[in-house]
């Protein structure tokens, strides 16, 4: 299993190195330059090329990314020039707004998604299974910043139950309830999708499996029926569930861009969006180096997870 | 299965919900914020709180209110007041000013404001010998860079010695740029001072959390009168339909930059709609060195062409009022009151149009998707066009991202072999100097670092800038200037559309709350039950 493990880690690496070159380039590419969103109008060649070598953006190409790449590699990700901060400060200030909010919206739609699958499995076509599947069909389709702006609508502005926005009341906030009432609706809103894919897909597998033979001769010995499905068929169709649960990792991952937009979380997607907007390259380069280093980690642990309940796949 | 478990499963969820909601909805009023404690709905995150470092309004609505300039904006006018600088004199030649500074006055860390201290801010930014150089950038040093050097004869006199006479120089002393910063507080903190900010403002700094919130809290030693807040949070909120959502919850008090469509939710008791006209002008460069708009009269036919009351009121919602020239009617002492828009008058633009044989030109325009200043560009562009075509120009939009679309327009409408006709754009400015000289000039042309995109160029023009930015008389200045806009409103290098009035909602807790023309958001006597 270590072996297994060191050989997932070893690989990630030229992964990781790809994707430090890629994100580079894209920012080297991209029309309009940190300079010219400092200055705005004021733009001048003369103001910017001052600018420019303020920020160092006055070497070649190459050079730069190898001295970007060989600081980050000694821990030192740079400073944000639009927030006058070092990068990681920034960075790990808000990758732990997001995870809070990308962390329980991916419990929430592991545990009511595959809950909602195997129930529905469990009754195919009963009036459980027709509900739920009504149900996840709604959630699919609805776009989640939609969903979200209609939540602020009606329980926040309407009904005054929850706050519009925000991680913890401006004044005189913090505690577990305060972040509980500021999290409630942007947790519902990232994870309905995610929910309903999983509960699609828990509710495939699930049927795939309750029709092989070990499930016939289970339920032909006796066993009570709670634990043929909960006991021998989920355990079964979780070797199928477990991956989708990585891909949806990446979605509520990506999909915090956009909720954390509309709810003003102070999470890492909206830091990135900002950042774009304002050419802030070395924030954009570090804080996607960051994030993509976590999905790759994460998805390893599925992998491991995976390969802990079928060891076939361990090789 | 039994029926009584599921049921009891069924129960245990439904009260389990019930009890969770309860839980939530029964906590206290929200917004709840106590007297004295006003919250600000920003639109952004503040880049700094450095005023050396910053260029967006947004930073300086929190910088008037932490820091102090030698001289600022007398209330409700662009003219300059005394306030760190209690009088001053201006050599015969234009190129000394002398500054006497207002004794016993001190920054929020308990040292002394006197000449060192300014010296200390004016070295910093321009000498790059400066130890303190180093904390930068400083983008808009330039405002500055006509001074040759600093001195502090005395602790209470300053004098600055310019290249050459320079009148914008006293704007640009009340600019945010030139606000005074602790020199101490610099040396402790070297390149954090933007995130630690300590002046000699009506507010002292408290917090920056990122992405949360910026909390001030009253100076009781200002010496300009007790503030009448006891703190300010200024609440970054990007997305504006969420700002909407929370005045309308009172998650705020004050709100900036209300979207047109949305300034019918607030309407009174509750809410108070304020505004103010400003610096600004938005306009439609026109490339007056090739293609259709190189003759004088197409420039005039797509003035009369487009419809800009139409804009101001239904695009923008009655948030901005024509423009008639190149000078925005708020600097009221430079502001030619003669001048009248060009009216909507499609027939008469069409007559032009057939005396220069333009009919039927195509031609290529250049919208941006938003950016500082550009208020709605898009449904505007698209409201040109139709304008436009209807007077038979057919027009042919491009759109671009802000940061991309000035690195296109500044470099010139005819640029690396590519030719636009025409290009959106928008400025604010603290003196009536700077948009003309930078973007009028025929020594403003791209490729002589200047803004003026188009290629207008009027000798004559470019005489009264350069004789108005040499004169220390503010009436012949203002004299000056309002011929140079008779000639540019005729020439019509540009089509003048709007001049925006910038717009607050406040809720009825807020008082004494109005909005300057600076676009500076000034919290010193603003008082909330």
């Amino acid at each position: 299993m270590g072996r297994y493990i060191l050989r997932r880690l070893i690989s990630a690496i030229p992964v990781l190195l790809g994707i430090t070159v890629i994100v580079f380039l894209i920012m080297a590419m991209i029309p309009g330059d940190p300079a010219t969103a400092i200055l705005g109008s004021y733009a001048t060649p003369e103001n910017v090329a001052r600018i420019n070598h303020d920020l160092g953006l006055d070497h070649p190409l190459v050079q730069r990314y190898f001295i970007w790449l060989f600081n980050m590699l000694h821990g030192d990700f740079g400073r944000s020039y639009s927030l006058n901060r070092p990068v990681i400060d920034e960075v790990l200030d808000r990758f732990s707004a997001t995870l809070i909010l990308a962390g329980v919206s991916f419990v929430a739609c592991s545990i009511l998604g595959i809950l909602a699958g195997v129930v529905s499995a469990a009754r195919q076509y009963g009036a459980a299974d027709k509900a739920i599947t009504f149900v996840v069909l709604i959630g699919i389709s609805i776009p989640s910043f939609f969903l979200g702006m209609m939540m602020i609508l009606l329980f926040a502005v309407r009904l005054s139950w929850l706050p519009v926005s925000g991680m913890y009341e401006i004044y005189g906030g913090g505690g577990p309830i305060d972040l509980l009432r500021h999290l409630t609706m942007p947790a519902v809103a990232l994870s309905v999708v995610a929910t309903g894919v999983i509960a699609r897909l828990t509710r495939g597998a699930m049927l795939e499996v309750l029709r092989q033979d070990f499930i016939r001769t289970a339920r032909a010995k006796g066993v009570h029926e709670r634990r043929v499905i909960w006991g021998h068929a989920l355990r079964a169709a979780m070797v199928s569930v477990i991956p989708v649960l990585g891909l949806q990792a990446g979605y509520v991952l990506s999909g915090a861009v956009y909720i954390e937009t509309v709810f003003q979380w102070p999470g890492i997607g909206r830091m990135l969006v900002d950042a774009i907007l304002k050419r802030d390259i070395l924030l954009v380069q570090g804080g996607v180096v960051f994030v993509a280093a976590c999905y790759v980690l994460f998805n390893i642990l599925v992998d491991v997870a995976q390969s802990l309940l079928d060891p076939r796949i361990k090789t | 299965m039994s029926a009584t478990s599921f049921t009891r499963r069924q129960f245990g969820l439904i009260s389990g919900a019930l009890l969770t909601t309860t839980a939530l909805a029964s906590m206290p009023a929200l917004g709840a914020t106590p007297p004295g404690v006003l919250v600000v709905g920003q639109i952004a995150e503040p880049k700094s709180l450095d005023p050396a470092a910053d260029t967006a309004a947004n930073d300086f609505r929190i910088l008037v209110n932490l820091y102090d300039g030698l001289l600022r904006y007398k209330h409700g006018t662009l003219e300059v007041e005394p306030a760190l600088a209690e009088s001053w004199d201006i050599s015969a030649d234009g190129k000394e000013y002398t500054f006497h500074l207002r004794k016993g006055v001190k920054f929020h860390d308990g040292t002394d404001f006197d000449a060192a201290a300014v010296k200390f801010n004016f070295d910093r930014m321009l000498d790059d010998k400066s130890p303190y150089h180093d904390t930068g950038p400083f983008p808009l040093s330039f405002f500055f860079s006509s001074i040759v050097k600093t001195e502090a004869p005395d602790a209470h006199t300053v004098k600055f010695t310019l290249k050459e006479p320079y009148a914008p120089f006293m704007s640009n002393l009340a600019s945010p740029t030139g606000m005074i910063v602790s020199p101490t507080a610099i040396k402790k903190y070297k390149k954090d001072i933007g995130r630690n900010p300590v002046g000699t403002g009506a507010y002292k700094f408290k917090e920056w959390k990122s992405n949360e919130r910026v909390t001030v809290e009253a100076f009781d030693g200002y010496w300009d009168g007790k503030p009448g807040l006891k703190a300010v949070l200024f609440r970054p909120i990007t997305d504006a339909n969420t700002r909407v959502a929370e005045m309308l919850s009172g998650g705020i008090d004050i709100m900036v930059e209300v979207p047109p469509n949305s300034l019918s939710q607030f309407k009174p008791p509750k809410f108070n709609i304020v505004e103010a006209s400003g610096p600004h002008l938005w306009f439609l460069i026109l490339n007056c060195k090739d293609g259709p708009f190189k003759d004088k009269r197409v420039r005039q036919a797509a003035n009369y062409a487009i419809n800009k009351e139409a804009i101001c009121k239904d695009v923008l919602e009655g948030t901005a009022v024509v423009a008639a020239g190149p000078t925005p009617p708020a600097f009221n002492w430079a502001y030619n009151h003669d001048l009248k828009p060009y009216p909507y008058d499609p027939e008469k633009a069409k007559a032009l149009l057939k005396e220069a044989g333009a009919e039927g030109a195509e031609l290529t325009f250049y919208v941006t998707q938003g950016g500082s200043g550009m208020l709605d560009p898009v449904p505007m562009g698209t409201a040109i066009q139709a304008d436009l075509e209807a007077v038979g120009l057919k027009v042919k939009i491009e759109t671009f991202e802000w940061n991309t679309f000035l690195g296109k327009v500044n470099p010139g409408l005819d640029n690396k072999g590519t030719h636009v006709d025409m290009a959106e754009m928008a400025w604010m400015t603290n003196d009536p100097d700077t948009l003309p000289f930078l973007a009028l000039r025929t020594g403003a042309w791209p490729d002589k670092g200047g803004f003026n995109s188009g290629y207008y160029s009027n000798p004559e023009v470019d005489k009264l800038l350069a004789e108005a930015r040499t004169s220390t008389d503010q009436a012949k200045r203002a004299e000056l200037y309002k011929k140079m806009q008779v000639i540019v409103h005729d020439d019509a290098p540009w089509v003048f559309v709007a001049n925006w009035k910038q717009n607050a909602v406040a809720d009825d807790l807020v008082h004494n709350f109005s909005l300057e023309p600076s676009f500076l958001l000034e919290l010193q006597k603003v008082t909330k039950t």
